[in-house]
């Protein structure tokens, strides 16, 4: 493979000195299939993004109808018909372990897929881009602008840019907050300066992230900041398809005229006229021609831009294409080119996807509704009492996940004999305390066991601790240990 | 810096005019915003010494314009911890033992205050989670010298036991009978003896006896059973729960020198929401009664 690549430049091509001051790139308007697909992922994007926070979902009269929202203050999270508890935060871990996957995965089907058309940051820079091309112009006029001197115009583009920028990237910020409180009060509150200081400072710094971001730093942070074009070099295959300059027909590249004179002459002239089109499209200022590269996001412009040449010269289109090595070599051989999408790389990582899925699905669906935890006092360990029992002490948190009041009755089993009592809660007519826990709350009450000293057999032995929601027919059980003096 | 610039002939970058062994140092200056970074830090600084505490003096310090010291700092902090825990002082305040001990938002505060405040008051004798010692009862159990029902326990926590400066206090005398000649040596054993029958507990002395020294000695605190009497603090002798120990020798020792155990009135240390959570949380101990 890398014979076939040394043809064009030495893999290692590096542009200029290791360390240099960023260069202002200017990306040219360019039109085409990618350019399409990148608006209406944009529009699908940020419209979840912005509008999401005001979708309502109905869950009853004790909990929030909004249909995502992270509330930390009393801690849960709400994903529609999902409701999780922070102890079942490894629903996030599997979560973050299935993004990880599907983007190797993504990876290894079409490259950059992610950085190209579903990163953030991408989003929002080409978001700001097309501002920045409404107001100063394309590329040309843009250039001509910033090396211009500083008249009254160029102040006024650069002030009108500026300001829906910071616009886009307060009403940005304005939009993250509203996750993780109620949209509609918060827009009201923050509008009457009533919300809280945190919200107002998250704004403000997801105001100045977004716009240094997307408007300022834009393929600086791909280059210097962002882990995953290392990563993701370190992960792709000569069977992944990426944005490929076709240089097995686009060399030797040169004008139409010497093309004309050199095929003339019989020698072997390239399709690519040199026209640096793609270059000039390219948001992070990049020879698609070097071949694969880091800088590269493969967001595929450089293809629309080639395939605008190529048209206009009738020649046939898709110098730039996604493509694969394995493709290139196959045609340089003469052999037919393939592309393999099933294969182990990506097999794994559906299978893997598909498992950590299952089981969070299955989770999901045999999701308790309630739970019990149980500390047994540390001290006193046990107490005698008058008649010579044993009474153990111990703090119990009954876990209610349904959003209505439900009543717990509390046995236990183990020790023969127990009389149990629940500090501040009556008995029963058959004497089991019946605790009440709120709608989706959480209670601590404190157990006390006794037993009738003929029951305290030994040092220690096992309780289960059982709480039973007799209404519903859920029982959740904890087991510990009753301890007793020593025999 | 250097008079002459110089260019290198590679790089094309200037040279900052040093040389050694022929060698050129190239002048890579830091980046321009690092640098801008740098001054504003500088005006920053400035602005910090002006409005903030910063340059010592021969024998004070420089105030700055704010006006602003740590312990000002805390003593806010601390002013709006009060405010906010005034809401739920005032709940428990207005709310009845029972109340509390019923209603699960209250208790919980109360448990949470009585809590600490029994780790800072009661545990140097009543032990963590009210086990007790000896001399010391245990308040986790279902024996109560003075009776352990909330009301109780708050006016015992309010004005002590034998507390000296508390006219309100509970007062209840075992007497020194050996000390004070009351009993003779041989009678108090079997007086002790007759009280440990009572239990089961083995014996060496005449029951019979003991029995009737204990109905004229004992009994008009301890009741004629021996199951004692909460009004006068008198422990029940017929339980398993012995306060200073079930041994022979200490039982005769108690009854030679008498018991005048002391619990400090704690109305005028601690406030009276502090005193409805300490009850609270010593009911949950055990379970009370």
């Amino acid at each position: 493979m890398s014979e076939a690549r040394h043809t064009v430049e030495d893999e290692t091509f590096i542009e200029g000195p290791l360390y240099a001051s960023a260069k202002k790139i200017y990306p040219q308007r360019v039109q085409g299939t990618f350019r399409r697909l990148k608006w209406a992922i944009l529009l699908f994007c940020l419209g979840v993004y912005y509008f999401l926070p005001f979708l309502r979902w109905d869950r009853g009269p004790n909990l929030p109808d909004q249909a995502v929202l992270l509330d930390l203050e009393n801690r849960r999270f709400y994903f529609f018909f999902i409701e999780i508890w922070p102890q079942e935060v490894y629903y996030f871990t599997g979560l973050l372990i299935i993004a990880a996957m599907t983007l190797f995965l993504m990876n290894a089907v079409a490259g950059r897929v992610w950085c190209g058309y579903l990163c953030w940051q991408t989003v929002w820079t080409d978001l700001f881009m097309a501002i920045e091309r409404h107001v100063e112009g394309d590329r040309r006029e843009r250039m001509k602008l910033d090396a211009g001197p500083w008249t009254f115009n160029k102040v006024l583009k650069k002030a009108i840019k500026h300001g829906i920028w910071l616009l886009i990237a307060w009403w940005t910020g304005g939009a993250w907050v509203l996750y993780f409180a109620d949209a509609p009060t918060l827009v009201n509150e923050l509008i009457t300066f009533k919300a809280s200081s945190t919200a107002y400072m998250w704004i403000a710094i997801l105001t100045a992230t977004t716009y240094l971001f997307a408007g300022i730093m834009r393929e600086q942070t791909c280059l210097y900041m962002c882990p995953w074009p290392r990563i993701q070099a370190a992960l792709t295959d000569d069977q992944a398809l990426n944005v490929t300059y076709l240089y097995d027909r686009g060399e030797p590249r040169m004008s139409v005229k010497e093309a004309a004179r050199t095929k003339a002459a019989g020698q072997p002239a390239g399709d690519c006229v040199d026209c640096r089109q793609c270059v000039n499209v390219c948001p992070t200022g990049v020879d698609i021609r070097h071949g694969s590269q880091l800088g590269c996001i493969q967001c595929g412009l450089c293809i629309d831009a080639c395939d605008t040449v190529m048209a206009k010269l009738g020649r046939p289109q898709r110098l730039i294409a996604y493509d694969t090595d394995e493709a290139i070599r196959h045609r340089q051989e003469g052999k037919t080119p393939v592309y393999t999408l099933i294969r182990a790389r990506t097999m794994i990582y559906v299978v893997l996807i598909a498992m950590i899925g299952g089981g969070m699905i299955y989770k999901l669906a045999t999701r308790a509704t309630a739970g019990i935890n149980v500390i047994h006092d540390r001290t006193p360990l046990f107490t005698t009492l008058s008649d010579g029992g044993v009474r153990n002490g111990y703090t119990v948190r009954i876990l209610n996940k349904r959003p209505e009041i439900r009543n717990f009755a509390i046995t236990v089993d183990g020790p023969l004999n127990p009389t149990i009592e629940v500090v501040g809660v009556t008995p029963t007519a058959d004497w089991r305390p019946l605790v009440e826990v709120g709608p989706d709350q959480t209670r601590e009450v404190r157990l006390l066991v006794s037993v009738p000293s003929t029951s305290a057999t030994s040092a220690s032995q096992p309780i289960t601790i059982r709480a039973a929601d007799l209404f519903v027919g859920e029982v959740v059980t904890v087991t510990d240990h009753f301890f007793a003096p020593g025999k | 810096m250097a008079a002459i610039h110089e260019k290198d002939a590679v790089t094309g970058t200037s040279t900052t005019g040093h040389e050694w062994d022929g060698i050129k140092e190239l002048n890579t200056p830091l980046p321009r915003w690092w640098v801008n970074l740098f001054y504003v830090t500088i005006v920053w600084s400035i602005g910090y010494w002006v409005v903030y505490p910063a340059w010592p003096l021969i024998s004070s310090h420089t105030t700055g314009l704010w006006g602003y010291t740590n312990r000002a700092a805390v003593v806010e902090e601390v002013a709006a911890l009060k405010a906010k825990r005034g809401q739920s002082a005032a709940a428990l305040e207005k709310a009845s033992l029972e109340e509390i001990k019923k209603t699960p938002a209250l208790s919980q505060i109360a448990n949470a205050v009585g809590k600490a405040a029994f780790g800072d008051n009661c545990v140097p004798c009543h032990g963590m989670g009210g086990v007790g010692s000896k001399g010391y009862p245990n308040l986790a159990d279902d024996d109560w010298l003075w009776g352990g029902d909330l009301a109780v326990v708050e006016q015992t926590l309010k004005h002590g036991i034998r507390s000296t400066n508390d006219k309100d206090t509970r007062i209840g005398d075992m007497m020194a009978f050996g000390k004070t000649g009351a009993l003779k040596k041989d009678e108090i054993e079997q007086v002790v003896d007759y009280v440990r029958s009572l239990s089961k507990l083995d014996t060496k002395a005449d029951i019979a006896k003991g029995k009737e020294l204990f109905a004229t000695n004992c009994s008009s605190c301890h009741g004629d059973d021996g199951k004692g009497n909460k009004d006068l603090g008198a422990p029940n002798l017929t339980d398993a729960i012995w306060l200073y120990g079930k041994e022979r020798e200490t039982m005769i020792d108690v009854v030679t020198n008498g018991r005048a155990g002391v619990m400090p009135a704690w109305a005028g240390r601690l406030d009276a929401v502090t005193i409805k959570s300490l009850t609270v949380y010593v009911n949950s101990l055990g379970g009370g009664k």
